[in-house]
């Protein structure tokens, strides 16, 4: 028995998850144009947004809420190390527009 | 349903263990791409973001016109083929081969359509100067780092693009399944998934003020 046969959301909640995600895609050029400047707090509410679009389109539209526990478990495992790697990494980044490439000694 | 068969009978027999996770084999193979395609996907992002910050001549370039506009009817046709994915498998699972198939087939235009835009602008910034290691606004390195990260996505469109026509018609056909359908779908989701963070990264952070 394949994975959508499981469930009975219906077309009807695709194109609400569709639309949402829509939305949340304007959210991001709203983020963008409404800052003041392309710095780390504008990376952060991109990136978390972006995220939650993440989420949104793996439960939903790959029907991964719908899978076996197992699976959707060490799947957002490795979804939330990609993400959390994606921001520090980023936000890491933003120590060389100092121009300094070392850590930075408190 | 357990597949393990634990009888053994002279030379002939085999032991199968369970699926895991209870998946389809295809199904698990396609989930590790996906999840191995995810780590490769954030660390070309990531190293796109270090080349970004380590240059304070990093361009900052995307108009909203013509730029902007277009990601943003780039991002409105790769989610809208999500949608036309999501009715091909449910057709597919309906057993209705000709919904189906025509959904996979309006699906894989999306992706056409979406890689042209792409091409197209590309060519319009190889037409303003914009080459792998130089470009008229700033740091030598940012055609490079632009291109890469979505080249690479670009060759997850096209390649997506031509399993959804082989797929549909072997569908079609008789060869493939529903599963498959929904296994190609997974794919197709996560080229969609990927460019929901190209987008900010890559673009948004970088439009011209």
């Amino acid at each position: 028995m394949s994975t959508a046969e499981k469930h009975s959301s219906g077309s009807t909640a695709d194109v609400i998850v569709y639309l949402v995600l829509l939305g949340i895609a304007g959210l991001q050029i709203l983020i963008a144009y409404g800052s003041s400047s392309g710095g780390e707090r504008l990376l952060s509410r991109l990136l978390l947004v972006a995220s939650v679009q993440a989420v949104i389109a793996v439960l939903f539209f790959m029907h991964l809420r719908f899978e076996n526990r197992a699976l959707m478990i060490s799947v957002a495992v490795v979804t939330l190390f990609v993400l959390a790697a994606m921001q520090y990494g980023w936000t890491d980044s933003f120590r060389l527009l100092d121009g300094v490439p070392f850590a930075r000694l408190h | 349903m357990s597949e393990a068969n634990l009888t053994m009978e002279g030379h002939g027999a085999g032991v199968m263990e369970a699926s895991p996770f209870a998946i389809p084999a295809k199904k698990l193979a396609m989930w590790l791409f996906i999840i191995a395609d995810a780590m490769t996907f954030a660390a070309v992002l990531v190293a796109y973001g270090f080349l970004r910050n380590s240059h304070t001549n990093w361009p900052e370039p995307f108009k909203f016109s013509p730029t902007i506009i277009n990601v943003m009817v780039m991002t409105f046709i790769l989610v809208s083929s999500s949608l036309t994915m999501l009715f091909a498998v449910r057709a597919a699972q309906a057993e209705d081969k000709a919904r189906a198939f025509a959904w996979v087939q309006i699906t894989a235009l999306g992706g056409a359509v979406f890689a042209l835009l792409h091409i197209h602008e590309w060519l319009g910034m190889i037409g303003e100067g914009v080459r792998l290691f130089q470009n008229p606004w700033g740091a030598s390195l940012f055609g490079a780092a632009f291109y890469c990260v979505t080249g690479l996505h670009l060759l997850h469109v096209t390649g997506g693009v031509v399993a959804l026509v082989i797929v549909g018609l072997r569908y079609k056909g008789g060869r493939y399944k529903a599963d498959d359908i929904e296994i190609l779908g997974l794919y197709w989701h996560f080229v969609d998934i990927v460019w929901m963070f190209v987008v900010p990264l890559v673009y948004l952070l970088s439009i011209q003020r």
